[in-house]
């Protein structure tokens, strides 16, 4: 598919946090959806400014219950089903017994989902990112603060978005080329 | 703002409503200790030890808060702090306990230990004036680690510093392990050796973990009433409330994990001198009462603080932790009321009315006095909101 515009996006790169959260607001109040923040620091807020959203907490809470079906399901079936013992005149299905490695396995599934999951939504591992095609951006990890609208953004123009983002009082806006 | 909605008239309301309950129970439990010695004992020390757990749980967290700093710390301290001066009212309330150890206890009983060669084995340690002497340890560690900390507390209000500070931490260590110690006899001493033939040596660690998350449930439930008003409004954010939650959700957790670790020990091993507490416990009443247990203090609490929506609000988490609180109760009903009858295979199900007035009398008078060491002190730790220092906290 031929992209809509000719460039991916742009950036605004700002001094501190506080500018970029006040331009963060100030996009989302102008219709802006389509946007991502860079940050040197962790910075909760702009993501809650940015409207961002993630079910990873499903995916955990999916794996884990995945886990503890599997762990128990596994010794049900062994000891029970395919292999039954007769272990010191104790039941087949010896539950309490098999809580332990069910808690073991929920763990387990729900610590993985959460790191493939992560990795999954996150869309990595990305070889290529057009962002990194703007020299300034390495600061990002730095010292200074990016805003980045995107091209995909239904409100996206060239003209009317970047005379926008020149209004927002950072540093500067760059072209960032897909 | 409204005057129904300012906290210390509401602070005020509450301490004479506690007085007075606290008074009208004890009433009717002064009519118990006259009509039924032994049964108004029993239910005593079951009141004793669910409202010991609040003072001594503050301690620890205290403690654990010394060494480990953290924000919930400081939202919740002032009301450790308070909670901790209450001690030396227990070592009043252990009064009924220590006159009524024949009451209560079989090893106290010199004609049936003789009877008894397991009894008589134990005897050099279960005896009468051994369980005083090291009761009265007990509330020395522990009143004096309070009265310890609670000065540094105090000097650090008036500016003591970092000096203050260090010197808390350096007793928080040891003390922390000598409260461990202190608390794993004492809960041996006082509900194990109800059942003198049976041991578990996880038993002092159940007793533990259900005193931090009693105190954790009540002072996060104390924080919820108190946030919607000066001086925690404002103060109290989300973000406490959310790690005060997610230690509540430990709490829950390590209190399954350590009475699960107790039951599939003995389960699995299966013998014949430590089946009998279950055996005692999965009969009739006893058995619904643990499925309650399982439901209410494990599965429920574990589900809904899994959300973090709920973890950041206020009236949510209260309620959790409130119902959390009187799951505490029928936590401790379990372990030892099933004590007090010897048939194994029929305990029946018995409780006497004086532990209602033992409850509510024991609990009145001490919210009582809590809520005024509370005023004795500023309320919170937690700094004033200051636009300054959080636009500062952003570089």
């Amino acid at each position: 598919m031929k992209p809509k515009f000719p460039i991916y996006g742009y950036l605004a790169e700002f001094h501190d946090g506080d500018e970029l959260l006040a331009a963060a607001k100030r996009s989302r109040a102008e219709g802006y959806t389509v946007m991502e923040a860079y940050t040197p620091v962790p910075m909760e807020e702009v993501a809650h400014t940015l409207g961002y959203r993630t079910s990873l907490p499903f995916i955990v809470l999916a794996g884990g219950i995945v886990g503890a079906c599997v762990g128990f399901g596994l010794q049900y079936w062994t000891s029970v089903i395919d292999y039954p013992l007769n272990i010191g005149g104790r039941p087949y299905n010896s539950w309490p017994s098999f809580i332990v490695v069910t808690f073991e396995m929920t763990i387990l599934f729900a610590a993985a989902s959460a790191v493939l999951g992560m990795l999954w939504l996150n869309g990595l591992p990305q070889p290529y990112h057009p962002v990194f095609n703007v020299p300034a951006f390495e600061l990002a990890s730095r010292n200074r603060f990016f805003l980045m609208i995107l091209s995909r953004d239904p409100r996206f123009d060239m003209q009317s978005t970047k005379s926008f983002m020149d209004g927002l009082g950072g540093l500067s806006v760059k072209e960032v080329p897909h | 703002m409204s005057a129904g909605d300012d906290f210390w008239p509401r602070l005020e309301r509450l301490r004479r409503l506690a007085f007075a309950v606290g008074g009208l129970g004890l009433a009717a439990s002064a009519f118990a200790w006259f009509s039924d010695r032994t049964e108004f004992t029993r239910m005593w020390l079951i009141a004793f030890l669910y409202w010991i757990a609040l003072p001594l749980g503050s301690l620890a967290l205290s403690m654990l808060h010394n060494l480990t700093g953290g924000g919930w710390g400081l939202a919740i301290q002032r009301w450790m702090q308070a909670a901790m001066r209450t001690l030396p009212l227990f070592v009043l309330l252990f009064l009924p306990i220590g006159l009524g150890i024949h009451e209560l206890y079989e090893w106290s009983h010199a004609d049936v230990v003789a009877a008894d060669p397991l009894l008589a084995h134990k005897a050099p340690y279960l005896n009468s004036s051994g369980f005083l002497v090291r009761t009265a340890a007990y509330f020395a560690i522990w009143i004096g680690l309070a009265t310890w900390l609670g000065a540094g507390a105090k000097r650090l209000d008036a500016g003591g510093g970092e000096a203050v500070a260090a010197r808390m931490r350096y007793i928080s260590g040891p003390g922390l392990a000598l409260y461990f110690l202190a608390m794993t006899f004492a809960a041996i001493d006082w509900a194990m050796s109800l059942e003198p033939h049976w041991f578990s040596t996880i038993y002092g660690v159940v007793f533990i973990i259900g005193q931090g998350l009693a105190t954790l449930a009540f002072t996060i439930l104390l924080s919820a009433w108190a946030s919607r008003s000066a001086p925690l409004k404002g103060r109290l954010l989300p973000t406490h409330l959310h790690d005060l939650g997610k230690l509540l959700f430990a709490f829950v957790l390590l209190w399954a994990y350590v009475n699960y670790s107790q039951f599939v020990i003995i389960w699995s091993a299966n013998l014949a001198e430590e089946t009998p507490w279950y055996i005692k416990r999965e009969h009739g009443a006893w058995l619904v009462i643990a499925v309650v247990l399982i439901a209410l203090h494990f599965a429920l609490p574990f589900l809904v603080l899994l959300s973090k929506t709920v973890k950041h609000k206020p009236k949510v988490l209260g309620g959790l932790a409130a119902g959390l609180l009187l799951m505490r109760l029928v936590d401790i009903v379990w372990y030892v009321a099933p004590s007090f009858s010897h048939d194994i295979h029929n305990p029946g199900f018995h409780l006497h009315w004086s532990l209602a007035s033992n409850f509510l009398g024991i609990g009145g008078l001490w919210l009582g006095v809590f809520l005024s060491q509370l005023r004795n002190r500023p309320l919170t730790s937690l700094p004033e909101p200051d636009p300054q220092a959080l636009a500062a906290a952003h570089h």
